[in-house]
């Protein structure tokens, strides 16, 4: 095979990725469009009404904008406490250790475990518990959806965080103890500060991940299209609502649930994008 | 050897990274107050792990061993609380290691706050200013001190550590091959400084450079595969070494 | 001023966040424990022949079954080939083109365009899977006027492409460059280079890139409810409805009646990602050394 043709054929393929995402972009909004002449983008956006009695449908994105928010923020908050650990432990504490490389196999596992599991698990086991504890009736709530998605992002920041750790010069570890400093003081004020915008960039990633989390969140969160009043009620998240009603929705509906679609895909995009521009200005 | 007034004692000092590997053995020698030690070697004779050694740093990494003995002011420093001894033994590694996230002034004060100890601005300012007019880096920082220690020169870099270091005052400076990254009149620069400094400061510096050995030391340890094969005062290994080792090492035959 | 050191209260805190990472870190392992066990205790016991070859039930035989006590009849033999004939031709596809595009990022990593199509690729990669299957639905079921099994692997195919690329770019690129030089010092033009020496060299790194992309959207569920929709019986034809292990899932958590059937369809699936990505894992240590 010639170079020539060779190189025509990468470069084909190559072309093919932005036609797929400008596809995306394209059959999203042409869909969308529909619902936002209809309501007015703003009116779409803030509107909390969500309501299909023929004649008189109202769509808004507020109660799912708000709902997606809620739980990827506890999500984000729930994961802190246990993903920072775990990068310490890995990437610190027992760097290159087998102990090190068993966590972070688990915790590896853990990402590959198919949101749908996640779904059944928090469903079966973890709503009686909410139940039990009487902290929402149905078990179904923000907080139930959150708490699982918290162990879902757990893998992601965890992993990359702990790459960051790791990358802390040895020397400037060594130079914070020859001052005398405890482990613990080197962590906070030598670790943290320089591994900082790298960690912080793997929590916008992970954020990234929450946002789009689907079937755990359609299980786990109540399905009602209302704003959530407290972190106990139940609602419904922008991807949770396209779970449950894109199947048997038509016309206005239809085009309500891609605007929404459309909302989401923007909102993923930026969260990543900044997270990877944060992550190559953070490579030591 | 005449009688020194020592500060610092090894005493049988060995360092092993294995079992059945030592990198340091059974080195005994003391270390006179106030003055510059060097020790010399070719690469992998064990004197960084000795020089590591006496600031504990083994005890970061849980299969280096060290045993025997080494005294601070007469007092096992093996058998005591690393964060204690660290804090009162100053070191500088190869590299300069400027913390990237701190100012300069932060720098200088890295001991203090590190170690959770609060001063008050006052202080702060004077430990600032004392220290590094120490190291004679006070004129050409003092309009910046706010600024990050990594936009200095490598140099500079290596000044500044050693004000860290010196910011605590320690009654050791354990110094490893601090001018190895460095230019030769930012070399010049710290040898000026550490002759200036052992008024104050006890010096045990690592060294593969035999000039500099020369030229700012008063004693030197000569080590070969991890043996203290000679130690004495510059001069008069420098002159007329002892061992047949030391000697093809000091020709050049070695290392 | 020694007194203020205070060494003693702060090596307790040191100690403190040692423990407190120590067992934090042991706390998140228990989800992966608790997941697991759950599966595996309520699922193997519908592990028979019988499961493996039988379609679903239909809800009538479900329920007639669930009210007389009886075990539901039936196994999840339809969404296993469904899964498998949909994964086939996702993997098809994006298999020699990720490849390719990989390649074109790795070769030309300077270029502007391969800049762009790197950090496309990564937009995608981080685009929720529900929204792909929106698209998927827009673009193939509606033309095609229903759902299929080939909707269903394009939306897969999609999830697919940039994971593969990823892998095949990140080999690529930490081959040493000597190699590249010893092929082209030989007189094979570029082509040749890439396609007899460096890519064959990288089959390890791309080949773990591909179980692991496999894994992932494996048990994909929201793409699949919009493209591949679900098929109660065992069908083989690509363009019409068909079934897949995770739909099975969604439906029978869905309908009361089967909700006995869950667990093992569970088992079946937990067990086959994570087979693979231990696999994976395994193979990528080894090739490694």
């Amino acid at each position: 095979m010639s170079d020539k043709i060779f190189k025509t054929i990468l470069f084909l393929t190559a072309s093919m990725i932005p036609l797929i995402c400008g596809g995306i972009v394209y059959a999203l909004v042409t869909d969308a469009y529909q619902a936002f002449e209809y309501f007015g983008f703003f009116k779409f956006l803030t509107s909390s009404e969500w309501s299909y009695t023929e004649g008189n449908e109202q769509y808004g994105a507020m109660p799912f904008i708000t709902g997606t928010l809620m739980t990827t923020l506890l999500a984000l908050l729930f994961c802190i406490p246990f993903s920072l650990p775990v990068a310490l432990f890995t990437g610190e504490y027992f760097k290159g250790t087998k102990i090190a490389s068993i966590l972070s196999t688990i915790v590896d596992l853990l990402a590959g475990i198919p949101s749908i599991i996640y779904g059944l698990w928090g469903f079966f086991t973890l709503r009686p518990i909410i139940m039990a504890l009487n902290i929402s009736p149905q078990g179904s709530s923000i907080l139930t959806a959150s708490l699982v998605l918290a162990i879902m992002i757990v893998p992601y920041a965890a992993s990359l965080s702990a790459e960051f750790i790791k990358m802390v010069p040895n020397d400037l570890k060594e130079s914070a103890y020859s001052l005398g400093s405890t482990r613990a003081e080197v962590v906070r004020r030598v670790i943290f500060p320089v591994a900082g915008s790298g960690i912080f960039s793997s929590y916008i990633l992970a954020i990234g991940r929450a946002l789009g989390e689907t079937m755990t969140v359609t299980m786990l969160i109540g399905n009602t299209n209302a704003i959530p009043d407290s972190i106990t009620s139940t609602g419904n998240s922008m991807a949770s609502i396209i779970a449950n009603q894109f199947g048997e929705a038509d016309g206005l509906r239809l085009s309500s649930l891609i605007a929404i679609g459309l909302i989401l895909f923007l909102i993923t995009a930026t969260i990543n994008m900044i997270g990877k521009i944060m992550i190559k200005h953070s490579r030591i | 050897m005449e009688s020194i007034e020592s500060i610092l004692e090894f005493n049988k000092t060995c360092v092993s990274y294995t079992k059945n590997t030592m990198a340091v053995k059974y080195v005994s020698a003391e270390i006179e107050k106030n003055s510059i030690t060097a020790i010399m070697g070719p690469s992998g004779c064990g004197k960084s792990s000795l020089l590591r050694a006496v600031n504990l740093m083994h005890e970061l990494y849980p299969n280096i061993k060290v045993e025997g003995e080494i005294l601070l002011n007469g007092k096992n420093i093996l058998s005591m609380n690393p964060i204690e001894v660290r804090r009162r033994i100053g070191m500088v590694f190869q590299r300069p290691t400027p913390f990237p996230t701190m100012s300069i002034q932060e720098n200088v004060l890295a001991g203090f706050t590190l170690n959770g100890l609060r001063l008050d601005k006052y202080q702060r300012e004077e430990i600032v200013e004392n220290t590094l007019k120490s190291v004679s880096l006070w004129d050409e920082v003092k309009d910046v001190l706010n600024k990050k220690g990594t936009f200095l020169s490598g140099g500079q870099q290596q000044r500044l550590c050693i004000a860290r270091a010196l910011a605590l005052k320690p009654d050791v400076l354990l110094m490893d091959e601090p001018t190895s990254a460095l230019d030769p009149i930012a070399t010049k620069h710290i040898e000026e400084l550490l002759t200036e400094l052992q008024k104050e400061v006890t010096i045990l510096i690592v060294t593969h450079n035999m000039g500099q050995a020369k030229r700012i030391s008063k004693r030197s340890m000569f080590m070969y595969l991890g043996e203290l094969v000679e130690y004495d005062l510059t001069e008069t290994m420098f002159s007329t070494p002892k061992d047949e080792r030391t000697k093809e090492y000091l020709t050049g035959r070695m290392g | 001023m020694k007194s203020n050191f205070n060494t003693k209260q702060r090596i307790l805190k040191d100690r403190s966040l040692f423990w407190g990472v120590c067992i934090l870190s042991a706390l998140t392992a228990i989800p992966l424990i608790a997941i697991l066990g759950e599966v595996f205790i309520r699922g193997y016991e519908q592990f028979t022949w019988t499961f493996f070859t039988e379609p679903t039930p239909t809800a009538y035989k479900a329920m007639k079954a669930v009210n007389e006590g009886q075990p539901i009849p039936g196994g999840i033999a339809n969404g296993i080939i469904g899964t498998m004939i949909i994964l086939f031709m996702a993997s098809a596809v994006a298999i020699p083109l990720g490849i390719l595009c990989g390649a074109y990022i790795a070769e030309n990593n300077k270029k502007r365009f391969a800049q762009f199509v790197s950090y496309l690729t990564d937009l995608l990669q981080g685009t929720p899977s529900v929204i792909i299957g929106i698209i998927t639905y827009i673009w193939i079921v509606v033309p095609m006027k229903g759902y299929s099994a080939i909707a269903g692997s394009v939306a897969l195919c999609i999830m697919m492409l940039p994971l593969i690329i990823r892998s095949t770019e990140e080999t690529l690129r930490i081959l040493p460059s000597s190699l590249k030089e010893a092929g082209l010092a030989l007189g094979a033009n570029k082509a040749r280079v890439m396609l007899k020496i460096q890519l064959p060299s990288a089959f390890g790194g791309i080949f773990t890139g591909i179980l692991l992309a496999i894994s992932r959207v494996i048990g994909e569920t929201a793409p699949l409810m919009f493209t591949a929709l679900g098929c109660s019986f065992i069908r083989w034809s690509i363009d019409k409805p068909i079934s897949a292990v995770p739909l099975l899932i969604w439906e029978f958590f869905n309908d009361p009646y089967q909700q006995e059937l869950i667990w093992g369809a569970s088992l079946f699936l937990l067990s086959f990602v994570l087979i693979l990505n231990l696999l994976s894992k395994y193979l990528a240590r080894k090739w490694n050394r």
